[in-house]
């Protein structure tokens, strides 16, 4: 019991969560903006992948960090092009859309990899972001190497929960996306485009998806291999559910989630003598279920989720 | 009043399809004018409307509009920014309007620009008040739409347009979900606003309130308009002849002395999630030979009350018997063996099996007859032959009896219900609003249905929000209000009407 709270106490464990967070907080964000406006994104573990080799990819040609960032979100926002062409316009289901999109991006991006270096054992290592070092924030007690020791991606993960919530709750443009997601006839009556608004909700919601993707090869590790996304996009669907649609409940789900993974880390080395290793690896997603049991009862789904919308038919 | 031209409708056509919706009508609508729209069900009024604001691409015609100096200019056609920017506002018969934000957010939505990083509400909400002090049109502006009352969220759609400085205001059936008073007070207040220049059109199937509120009448029939007239020289019975094109026959109703007691409620209260599925201590008493009226505003325990009566909700107390038999244990088969005939509110989910043939529907309730089945088998040319016969009784019409139910029009489909239900014989029958969205023909053959029914020993419960329906067809009415039922005592309009809105009468 005295290990779990040392664990507890300690700024190497928030530290750890905000940092398994991060990539959680883009992918929830981005599913939370293509839900809002009615469009369900499946396409979100193909994103990821998709983020991760493009930005890995992009700074290991010459890019450079941030451009490596800007060219994630580029190819994010064309794979959730083609999901919106699909979903909206031609009105295809959004489920099958979207796991295909997911098979075609994992496969194009390893397919992309493996032409690139064909002949390598090992991956090749870029330079990733490094910790920010602010000066004096970062060596306040506790507060200093949780928050002000992460690298620029998470602080701008941080910083999107903030803009996704002011676009949503103070702008004109999400009171639009959110009363498209309910009853798409409204924004047609009020002469506003139904597909534009989903469309671009999704290509901005894809983008940000392939930004969980790209703090993966550019932060969190330092190079790109198969399988590293493993499963984090379908967390994040899920996620979007307990946070019932919200920016700020998204970034606690989130946390929550990187708190569960860095604890099972911990426990795992304190008890591993005593329990198999893989009861702690199942322990976060055991949690997350039960957490979404419990929030998605009371959820209340976009009422147009899921559902095409055709212009001229009423 | 000078008659300044506010909107014309010239050779409007529109084909869905070989269907043909709207063949060439032409319309006049002056300054300050409420014209009245009327037809029956697929006479083609809300095509027309819809083509007016831009949901609809006319095959042919044109529209001109009036700007403010009274100018007319053509209306660019498919755009519905086109005819909100020209002045031309709509009220859907089924609202458009998001439930998940609030009133304001509703009616400022497409009128500030989507990109700016700021929005100027203050303004927004007192343009709103001003709108809601001159018309007396008042809805909540802070609460989501979701959790506002009908009347108020037709309100709501009328300030939409009134925001977007609407000079011609379309209704599409605006009174189709109100309580006669909150119907009065809507076309009062569109009186009023008609004095400062306000043009409307609205689509209605109520004679009564045609008469009443409008100025003038056109008549729609087959997609042609067939007759216009000013208000003042129409006449019920002339208007409705225009309509179905021949007199209707009024239904024949004869008066009859209550039998036995054929449904009982006792005490009986159903939970649920929503006030429309709750019912809080109901006691009902249905008779042989008697048809009892159910009238009340939607979504206040109707929902609940026809659950309990079809066996679909389990009581949370009280008791309830059929035939003098108390059903110790309700379902939607001990009610369909105890003798109820069910015509449910939702006849395409709840009355039929869309992807199952029209024969195969007609027998759905009677699956364990020998005379359709033996040991579970189907006896498929038994079905057959009852879906023909049936379909020739009732007036089944349709692409056959072996076509998927759900390829027939709504009419069609209830009198497929119908015959399901009344070649049973039921002793009781639950109608739940069954003539919604009929024409005024086959609402008609419903009536007459239920009053042979009635003659041949049956009790009825028929809710309706239509309260004329019920009026005209129940022997004694209940009003339904907050999962409560109080016996109304009279054929009193305006009694009910203050009954079902919940004040002392």
């Amino acid at each position: 019991m005295m290990d779990l709270l040392n664990i507890l106490l300690s700024d190497s464990f928030w530290a750890a969560s905000l940092r398994i967070a991060t990539p959680l907080i883009f992918g929830v964000l981005g599913a939370l903006i293509c839900e809002r406006a009615g469009v369900l994104n499946l396409g979100i573990e193909g994103i990821f992948v998709v983020g991760a080799m493009c930005g890995w990819m992009a700074v290991w040609l010459g890019a450079g960090l941030w451009g490596g960032v800007l060219f994630a979100a580029l190819a994010g926002a064309f794979f959730g092009l083609l999901h919106a062409i699909l979903t909206v316009p031609l009105g295809l289901s959004q489920h099958v859309s979207g796991l295909g999109i997911t098979l075609f991006a994992t496969s194009v991006s390893y397919y992309t990899y493996r032409t690139a270096l064909p002949n390598v054992s090992s991956p090749p290592r870029i330079e990733p972001f490094q910790a920010l070092d602010i000066p004096v924030l970062s060596d306040l007690p506790f507060l200093g190497p949780v928050l002000f020791q992460q690298t620029a991606l998470t602080w701008l993960a941080l910083l999107m929960v903030g803009l996704v919530w002011y676009v949503m709750n103070r702008t004109a443009l999400g009171v639009a996306i959110k009363a498209v997601g309910d009853n798409p006839d409204s924004v047609d009556a009020q002469g506003l485009s139904v597909y534009g608004l989903r469309m671009g909700a999704i290509v901005a919601g894809s983008a940000l998806m392939a930004l969980g993707g790209a703090f993966l090869t550019m932060s969190a590790f330092d190079a790109f291999f198969f399988g590293m996304v493993n499963g984090r996009g379908w967390v994040c669907i899920a996620l979007v559910i307990f946070a019932s649609w919200r920016p700020g409940k998204a970034l606690l789900g989130a946390l929550l989630f990187g708190a569960f993974d860095a604890l099972q880390v911990r426990l795992q080395t304190e008890m591993g003598a005593l329990v198999p290793g893989q009861v702690f690896l199942m322990a976060p997603y055991i949690l997350s279920i039960i957490a979404l049991v419990i929030a998605a009862r009371s959820a209340d789904y976009p009422r147009a989720l899921l559902t095409p919308w055709f212009k001229g038919q009423r | 009043m000078a008659e300044l031209t506010a909107l014309r409708l010239i050779g409007l056509s529109k084909c869905f399809g070989s269907v043909i919706a709207n063949d060439n009508v032409s319309l006049t609508l002056a300054k300050g004018e409420v014209l009245a729209l009327l037809g029956e069900n697929g006479a083609g009024k809300t095509t027309l409307m819809n083509m007016l604001f831009g949901h609809y691409l006319p095959d042919a015609g044109r529209v001109e509009v009036a700007d403010e100096t009274g100018t007319l200019h053509p209306l660019p056609l498919g755009h519905p920014q086109a005819a909100l920017a020209a002045g031309v506002g709509m009220v859907h018969q089924h609202f458009a309007l998001a439930e998940n934000i609030n009133a304001l957010d509703n009616i400022t939505l497409g009128s500030e620009p989507l990109l700016a990083l700021k929005r100027d509400r203050r303004s927004a909400r007192a343009k709103i008040e001003g709108i809601i002090e001159r018309s007396g049109l008042s809805a909540p502006l802070n609460v989501p739409v979701g959790r506002l009352s009908v009347g108020e969220r037709q309100r709501v759609e009328i300030l939409k347009a009134l925001y977007r400085d609407a000079r011609i205001l379309v209704l599409d059936e605006p009174t189709a979900v109100l309580t006669p008073q909150e119907a009065d007070t809507l076309f009062e207040n569109i009186k009023a606003m008609t004095k400062d220049g306000l043009s409307v059109i609205f689509i209605s199937h109520k004679l009564r309130e045609v008469l009443a509120f409008s100025d003038r009448i056109a008549v729609l029939r087959h997609g042609k308009k067939v007759g216009e007239m000013a208000t003042a020289e129409a006449d019920e019975k002339a208007i409705a002849r225009m309509m179905v094109g021949a007199d209707t026959p009024k239904v024949a109703r004869r008066d009859m002395a209550p039998g036995m007691p054929i449904l009982k409620l006792s005490n009986v209260s159903v939970g649920g999630r929503s006030q429309r599925d709750r019912l809080k201590g109901v006691n009902l008493t249905v008779h042989a030979h008697e048809i009892l009226g159910v009238a009340g505003i939607s979504g206040n325990g109707q929902s609940g009350l026809a659950n309990v009566i079809s066996g679909l909700a389990q009581p949370e107390g009280g008791s309830l018997s059929v035939n003098d038999t108390l059903v110790t244990r309700p379902g939607p088969g001990a009610m369909v063996r105890a003798g109820v005939g069910r015509i449910p509110e939702d006849r395409h989910h709840e009355g039929i099996v869309g992807a199952m043939s029209v024969a195969e529907n007609m027998v759905i309730e009677r699956l364990d007859d020998p005379a359709i089945q033996s040991r579970g088998l189907l006896k498929r040319d038994a079905i057959q032959a009852n879906a023909e016969k049936l379909a020739k009784a009732y007036d089944v019409r349709g692409p056959g009896v072996t076509a998927p139910s759900r390829l027939l029009s709504g009419g069609n489909i209830q009198k497929l219900i119908l015959a399901r239900v009344f070649e049973r014989g039921p002793r009781l029958i639950l109608a739940n609003q069954p003539t919604r969205g009929l024409d005024m023909g086959a609402a008609a053959e419903v009536g007459r249905r239920l009053l042979e029914a009635r003659a041949r020993g049956a009790g009825v419960v028929l809710i309706s929000e239509d309260l004329d329906e019920i009026l005209g067809l129940a022997d004694r009415v209940v009003v339904i209000r907050d999962g409560n039922l109080v016996e109304a005592g009279s054929h009193d309009r305006e009694k009910i009407g203050l009954m079902m809105a919940g004040e002392p009468a």
